[in-house]
């Protein structure tokens, strides 16, 4: 999938943007292989969103190289680059119907009618939007809409996909299932995507690699489980996984030889007694899994995540014992010992 | 609504109000009585409404007869639309500069424009006459149609850039991305979704522009330029005056002004509730 021994579908060389005294984005190098589906994610105001309208070309970077299939990028406009984005807001033309915004871009580019027409109606099928081609946006709901918004990045068969939080507006029940379809149309395209998210969920469900940024900057790349199994840092560590990773620090984390130690709750065995003790202050029954809250001594509350249904009632007394080679060692400055 | 737990707050609020109403359209209502009846019924009994013996069209004949009165309808016509048109395009394309792009001194310059709110553009009128004399626009409709542009474009340019502001940036850029030219996504996109606030400004314009006596008399007050409001002097003489004709001009000049009035108001509506709203 990473294209390996070919030119990177898309390449940043040290793209740096200020507004002002302020920077957003501090060098960032990437590069995205082709057919690969990246996701960036980070907390708001990493500069994830920004780094994206710099490949639309929406923004201009202050500084560095951005090539798309090898072709030198900066300053070209964004309809000149071979993209397409799907926006949280839909974005669709309030005045044109489903057809007519699925077509618009490839009529601006001097397609002709009868290509056109082919394009949207295999978009349309592709994502069963036949029905609706000659409604208006006003009348079609939330998730129609957005799967119109990536119909009509789908029909200008782009080299690059951009999708900025496309999710983010729709209802959860809804959310999983454009989630799913997305990943579908990724399978079936072939086509390199990069998407924004500041949902972890989303991030480890869809991509095929995660770039975590914080602070404008690139904190880790990889695919998702690397990145769980091995994040780089402590805040990698804490970003990804859900619920996220238990960190001790203090005494417990010096006889590990480090300045901080995180768990996850997943791997947090629960047993009369164990490494350490504590009282449940809280349980939350999901039906899958039990998440107990467990306030230990001299560490605070931990979080641990136990397998079916659990009846452990608020107020007993449970020892907690991280699995074997799953304890993540960080140093004082967050980084992690050891790898 | 909460008012109307205070019956009696509520009543006083409609009292003041219907008071605000009779003192606006009382002397409105007096022109349109006092058009329809004699000169001597007028100074007789002004209050009164015309009756059978009072009934009389002598001031319409006069100025429906007099040809000349057409022709001022058509000026005042020609130099209102005229300017609305001119203020809604530039004011708009003027807005959407300032509330789309970041350039420097953006904020000065909308600054500066909005000075030209606060400042009453008769104050500048000998400069403005000045300058219409060296431009060779001194009595033409012209003249007329850059001034009122000029003056209505500070109030058009700051309530379109509130409104366009509101502009989803996602649409906008979606445009950018489907190769849409920037005058295509002001145009196609960006307009139709600010009707309301057009139609705002454009009663905002029209008003003063076709009240306007000032600018007409100073810079177009030759016959073939002459405005309706203008026109109406010309039936006030130095000794004589043709009250009836006075009034029967000045009623007609309302039916243009309130006929715009109501083909606007509906978007007005909408354009004010949705500047209160937001």
């Amino acid at each position: 999938m990473t294209g390996v021994g070919r030119e990177p579908a898309l390449e940043l060389r040290a793209i740096r943007k200020s507004f002002g005294a302020t920077e957003i984005l501090k060098g960032v190098d990437l590069a995205v292989g082709r057919g690969d589906f990246t996701v960036f994610v980070g907390p708001s105001g990493c500069g994830k969103s920004t780094l994206l309208r710099i490949i639309a070309g929406l923004d201009a970077q202050t500084s560095g190289d951005l090539r798309i299939d090898g072709r030198l990028m900066n300053g070209v406009e964004p309809a000149k680059r071979g993209i397409a984005m799907v926006f949280q807001s839909y974005a669709l033309y309030p005045h044109l119907n489903v057809a007519g915004n699925m077509g618009l871009a490839l009529s601006q580019e001097g397609v002709a009618k009868a290509e056109i027409d082919a394009r949207v109606a295999r978009a349309s099928g592709l994502l069963q939007l036949d029905a609706l081609l000659g409604r208006r946006p006003a009348e079609l709901s939330g998730g129609q809409r957005q799967r119109v918004a990536i119909g009509r990045a789908i029909v200008r068969e782009p080299s690059l996909f951009l999708f900025d939080e496309p999710l983010s507006n729709l209802d959860a029940a809804l959310r999983v299932g454009t989630r799913l379809e997305i990943a579908k149309l990724h399978r079936a395209l072939g086509a390199t995507m990069v998407y924004v998210t500041h949902d972890q969920v989303e991030a480890m469900t869809l991509a095929d690699r995660i770039v975590v940024l914080r602070g404008g900057a690139v904190e880790q790349v990889g695919r998702p489980l690397d990145l769980y199994r091995r994040p780089a840092n402590r805040f990698v560590a804490g970003f990804l996984g859900s619920p996220t990773m238990n960190f001790v620090e203090g005494e417990a984390a010096a006889r590990a030889g480090a300045a901080a130690i995180g768990v996850r709750p997943e791997h947090l065995a629960v047993a009369e007694d164990g490494a350490w003790a504590g009282t449940v202050s809280h349980a939350e029954h999901l039906g899958s899994d039990t998440m107990l809250y467990v306030e230990v001594p001299g560490m605070g509350l931990v979080t641990a995540r136990v397998g079916g249904e659990d009846a452990h009632p608020v107020g007993a007394r449970v020892g907690l014992t991280p699995r074997d080679g799953r304890v993540h060692r960080f140093d004082a400055e967050g980084r992690t010992i050891g790898g | 609504m909460r008012a109307s737990a205070f019956p009696l707050r509520r009543g006083l609020v409609h009292a003041v109000l219907l008071a605000y109403a009779a003192l606006c359209l009382g002397p409105v209502l007096l022109v349109v009585v006092n058009s329809f009846k004699s000169r001597a019924a007028i100074f007789g009994a002004p209050l009164s409404l015309p009756g059978a013996a009072t009934f009389d069209l002598g001031g319409y004949r006069t100025v429906l007869g007099q040809g000349a009165f057409l022709g001022y309808f058509a000026n005042s016509l020609a130099v209102t639309v005229g300017s609305i048109a001119a203020v809604l395009l530039f004011g708009a394309m003027a807005a959407f500069a300032l509330s789309e792009y970041r350039f420097r001194l953006n904020g000065a310059l909308g600054l500066f424009i909005a000075l030209g709110i606060m400042v009453p553009i008769r104050l500048g009128t000998v400069a403005i006459l000045d300058e219409m004399v060296a431009a060779h626009l001194v009595g033409t409709l012209l003249a007329l149609g850059l001034i009122y542009t000029a003056q209505g474009l500070p109030v058009a340019v700051f309530i379109l850039s509130e409104f366009m502001a509101g502009v989803s940036k996602d649409l906008k850029d979606a445009g950018r991305i489907d190769g849409l030219s920037e005058y295509a996504i002001f145009f196609r996109l960006v307009l139709p979704l600010v009707r309301p606030a057009l139609a705002t400004v454009a009663v905002f314009t029209m008003i003063p522009i076709w009240n306007d006596l000032w600018f007409p008399l100073i810079v177009a007050p030759g016959d073939a330029t002459r405005t309706v409001t203008l026109g109406a002097q010309s039936f006030i003489g130095q000794f004589v005056t043709n009250w009836g004709a006075v009034l029967a001009a000045l009623t007609l000049a309302m039916v243009p002004v309130l006929a715009l009035y109501l083909a606007f108001s509906r978007q007005l509506i909408r354009g004010i509730t949705a500047g209160a709203v937001k």
